[in-house]
């Protein structure tokens, strides 16, 4: 069963709660907020497009598979534990650049690890939900 | 140096890419790695006969106390010099052998990892390294023999191999660990400088556990059934591994820890009765054997029997004899493995009496084989003769001289015989139709068994040349004390040359009359299948079977019973400490400070669990849940924890939506469980959380009990440059937590992947085309697997 509106509404609420999943991600370090929380509201961003319309219209919205994010979500995270190590500091020492963006603060290595949060955490709860969503 | 041994690494893991650029060549550029090795091990040799030990080290495991040393003396330098120059002759072979084997890369790159980790061994100066190069040699081992994973038999034998010498390879650790302790250093150099262990407590235990690992390793009766299976291996690999090579570790462990383990009566009691038990029974083996492959490793068996039982006897003589037969039998095994292995791939039979007259065919190949035979044999002049003269030397010196030498002269006669067999049968008499017609094997397996007979040959024409660069600077190095060790050729008749003499004459008569000794000794002996194979099987079936029994008894399948098993342990552990050690009454101070929305909520989410347990249908249940959810998230509001709010929110909101989806699927709601077990499953719900509950008033009336949270507060902002301190401890002061978490968060999606599509499919006919639309999902998944793995 379809609902024309609720449809409709998520087609609209979708970008905007994606937009604000990457605004809490990114403010984050200072403010209530983080990659596994972002990561939370994107994946219920795209739960209730699923609801609304379906598995396979969200597998063609979500922009990578399910497995590729979790897989890059991984990287993100070990590649910014290794950069400490490739200037020969301690693995995961963070690292923090000297610009200063608005919102964000310095970028940094626990910014990289925090979106590799973000990746993994929505790339789990998206193979899930299709996992368990999808017809036979 | 350092650079040398890990240089072999590199060069395993670069194999496949030059396999794919060399491809017809692979072989010989590879070889170069050993060679260049060789070339470098070669200009270390003044300086090893001079006496000197060279050494390099660095620290690896600091905080283990282990360290990547190096410890190159006489006894090293021999190995090593044997392992990367019949390395090298092994890697041509194999070009030739396994020419245009699909997976020639991989086996380059197994067979290129052995040599490293055997050169690692060898030249090891740390007990816990040498360890770790030991159980190398045994996993590249297992994927070699294992390479033709497609026969059930290859698989078999590579899993025995690994098992037995795996098993040794364990004691061998808490053997070295016990020397480690006694002698206070696992630094060789240290360990063998602090002299003989025989005084102390830990002696007898550390002896055991070593010879466990080395009897394993060296196919020692009765472990030695492991050796003539692994000869489904293909040739270059038995060649190398499972004759000239690893076999020889244990040998080689004995030698390097002989001062300190050697030289007591218990050491030379154990080692002389498993060596010679071993000799006889392996030589006994070998006439018995048809498979030119397997006469092979039982003459094997019967030489490394012999080496045990040399180093067991333990005197100098002993100990140039062990040398000298280590090297002469390298150098004929290895040439007569190779050419086997070329008759086998030139005929397409390694059967004896399905081969006959090929030295018209192959007659380069045929000569390498008489020429190392004859060596095998111990006929003059090759080094073969002057190593069965020493032996003879030796027993006759040691403990038990008439038992032993008469032993001594029993197996060498079998072994000359079962040489006459590999060397004369296959080659003269009458040729025999075989399934390809034979023909000369291409240069490249032909180099390795002509330069191996022919070194046999020089050896044997130079004995002050082998007694002054070889064997002087090994013992030396095994016994710790400088000395001369020279070998030479008799020039009175002894007592040794008469029994060489003996033992040739009666080979002679051996060889000739082959067949019937063979079947005299079949009827005499209970053979393979009754040996220590049979119990190996049984025990290994008995494994299974309890293993069987075991999975049955503890996994149910039910979650709700692993959920159960897994509380109730919890609570007795939890609760029983809690009831012993906190005072009641205590603990419940400061309830009248609860707040009336406070208790508002309590209610809310008793009301909710109320709804949730009396349920009769899960959606409802599911709600109820989800009211206690979304409460204990308002008490995070309350409590000024907006982080843990708003995950708590956003969680709660996506279970609620994937209880949904999974309800959706479920069959009718029914009530299936008794009044008695709802009643259990009650009192085992109230008591975990009743101990929870206590268990949190615990930690909260403890005061002062986390210095951390101040810790956190005050370096937050300076030290990670946050404000927000949940998150801050997230991505950096717990970041490989959160790195671990993420990671299980990923394997529990495939998890649950896997439970949901890959379960046994009950229409296999209109399924076809799904399982095909799945086929890249599964992949994807593979690829995280890996992603994870890293």
């Amino acid at each position: 069963m379809r609902s024309l509106i609720l449809s409709t509404a998520a087609r609209y609420l979708l970008p905007l709660l994606m937009l604000f999943s990457l605004f809490v991600l990114v403010r984050g370090h200072n403010e209530p907020g983080g990659g596994f929380v972002g990561g939370l509201v994107a994946a219920a961003a795209f739960a209730l497009y699923v609801i609304a319309n379906g598995v396979e219209p969200a597998r063609q919205v979500l922009w990578a598979r399910p497995a590729t994010l979790m897989g890059a979500g991984l990287a993100l995270a070990l590649i910014s534990g290794l950069v400490g190590l490739a200037i020969g500091r301690p693995f995961m020492t963070a690292l923090w650049g000297t610009a200063e963006i608005p919102a964000v603060g310095k970028p940094g290595t626990p910014l990289l690890f925090d979106v590799g949060v973000y990746l993994v955490v929505l790339g789990v709860v998206m193979k899930i939900m299709f996992s368990l969503a999808a017809e036979e | 140096m350092l650079l040398a041994v890990l240089l072999g690494f590199a060069g395993a893991l670069a194999a496949p890419l030059v396999h794919r650029a060399a491809r017809r060549f692979t072989g010989w550029v590879m070889a170069l790695l050993p060679l260049g090795l060789l070339a470098y091990l070669a200009s270390l040799l003044p300086r090893v006969v001079r006496g000197e030990t060279v050494t390099a080290s660095a620290a690896w495991v600091p905080s283990l106390g282990v360290q990547i040393s190096l410890y190159v003396d006489g006894l090293s330098l021999l190995f090593a010099m044997l392992i990367t120059g019949i390395g090298a002759l092994v890697m041509i072979y194999a070009g030739g052998y396994l020419k245009g084997h699909p997976l020639l890369g991989r086996f380059y790159l197994y067979i290129t990892l052995f040599m490293a980790s055997m050169l690692g061994l060898v030249t090891s100066g740390n007990l816990l390294a040498l360890f770790i190069f030991w159980e190398l040699t045994s996993i590249s081992s297992y994927l070699l023999i294992g390479w033709k994973h497609e026969e059930e038999k290859a698989r078999k034998a590579a899993l025995m191999a690994l098992l037995v010498t795996g098993g040794g390879g364990l004691a061998l650790l808490a053997g070295l660990v016990l020397v480690g302790i006694a002698a206070g250093s696992f630094e060789l150099a240290a360990v063998l400088a602090g002299g003989s262990l025989a005084g102390h407590a830990l002696y007898a235990p550390a002896l055991a556990l070593v010879l466990l690992g080395a009897f394993t390793k060296s196919a020692q009766f009765p472990f030695h059934f492991w050796l003539p299976e692994a000869m489904a291996a293909p040739a270059p690999v038995s060649t190398y591994l499972h004759s000239a090579t690893m076999v020889k570790a244990g040998v080689f462990l004995l030698a390097r820890l002989f001062p300190v383990l050697g030289g007591t009566p218990v050491w030379t009691a154990a080692l002389v009765a498993v060596g010679g038990v071993t000799m006889v029974i392996g030589a006994a083996l070998a006439v018995q054997q048809t498979d030119l492959k397997r006469v092979l490793a039982y003459t094997t068996v019967a030489a490394l029997g012999a080496l045990v039982l040399l180093i067991g006897i333990g005197t100098p003589g002993a100990l140039k004899a062990a040398m000298l037969y280590l090297l002469g039998h390298a150098l004929y095994k290895a040439a007569m493995f190779m050419a086997a292995g070329s008759v086998d791939h030139e005929t397409g039979v390694r059967d004896l009496p399905l081969l006959g007259g090929l030295r018209r065919a192959m007659p380069l190949t045929a000569a390498a084989t008489v020429v190392a035979g004859l060596s095998n044999a111990g006929i003059p002049p090759l080094v073969g003769f002057l190593a069965k003269e020493y032996i003879y030397d030796a027993t006759l010196g040691g403990p038990l001289p008439l038992l032993i030498t008469a032993a001594a002269f029993a197996a060498n006669v079998l072994v000359a015989v079962a040489a006459g067999m590999v060397a004369y049968y296959p080659f003269f008499g009458r040729p025999v139709e075989t399934p390809q017609h034979p023909h000369e094997a291409p240069p490249s397996m032909l180099i390795g068994p002509l330069l191996l007979a022919a070194l046999g040959l020089a050896a044997g024409l130079l004995p002050a040349v082998v007694s002054g660069y070889v064997l002087t600077p090994a013992v030396s190095a095994i016994t710790g004390a400088a000395g001369q060790a020279v070998v030479k050729y008799p020039t009175t008749l002894t007592t040794v040359l008469a029994l060489s003499i003996a033992t040739i004459a009666l080979s002679l008569v051996g060889v000739a009359a082959y067949r019937r000794v063979a079947r005299g000794l079949a009827l005499a002996n209970p053979g393979e299948a009754f040996g220590p194979a049979r119990l190996y099987r049984a025990a290994l079936d008995g494994l299974l079977w309890l293993a069987d029994r075991l999975t049955a008894l503890i996994q149910s399948g039910y979650l709700r019973v692993y959920l159960g098993v897994v509380i109730v342990t919890f609570g007795v552990v939890v609760g029983g400490t809690l009831l012993a050690r906190v005072p009641a009454g205590s603990l419940f101070e400061g309830w009248q400070d609860i707040r009336f929305h406070e208790a508002l909520l309590l209610g809310l989410m008793l009301g909710g669990l109320v709804m949730a347990v009396l349920s009769r249908s899960r959606l409802a249940a599911v709600v109820g849940l989800s009211v206690v959810g979304y409460s204990t998230a308002m008490i995070f509001v309350l409590f000024s924890a907006p982080d843990l709010a708003m995950t708590q929110f956003a969680i709660e909101t996506l279970t609620v939506i994937l209880f949904v989806l999974v309800i959706y699927r479920l069959p009718r709601f029914s009530d299936l469980t008794t009044r008695l077990e709802k009643a259990r499953d009650a009192l085992i719900a109230l008591a975990a959380g009743a101990i929870m509950t206590v268990l949190a008033l615990v930690v909260i009336a403890e005061p002062g009990a986390s210095r951390l949270a101040g810790y956190f507060i005050e370096n937050s902002l300076p030290l990670a440059k946050g404000r927000n301190i949940v998150n801050v401890i997230l991505v950096d002061f717990r970041g490989m937590d959160t790195l671990g978490e993420i990671t299980v968060l990923a394997a529990a999606a495939i998890g649950v992947y896997a439970l949901m599509r890959l379960r046994p499919r009950e229409h296999p006919d209109e399924d076809q085309t799904a399982q095909a639309a799945e086929r890249p999902q599964v992949e994807e998944e593979q690829a995280v697997v890996q992603e994870v793995g890293q």
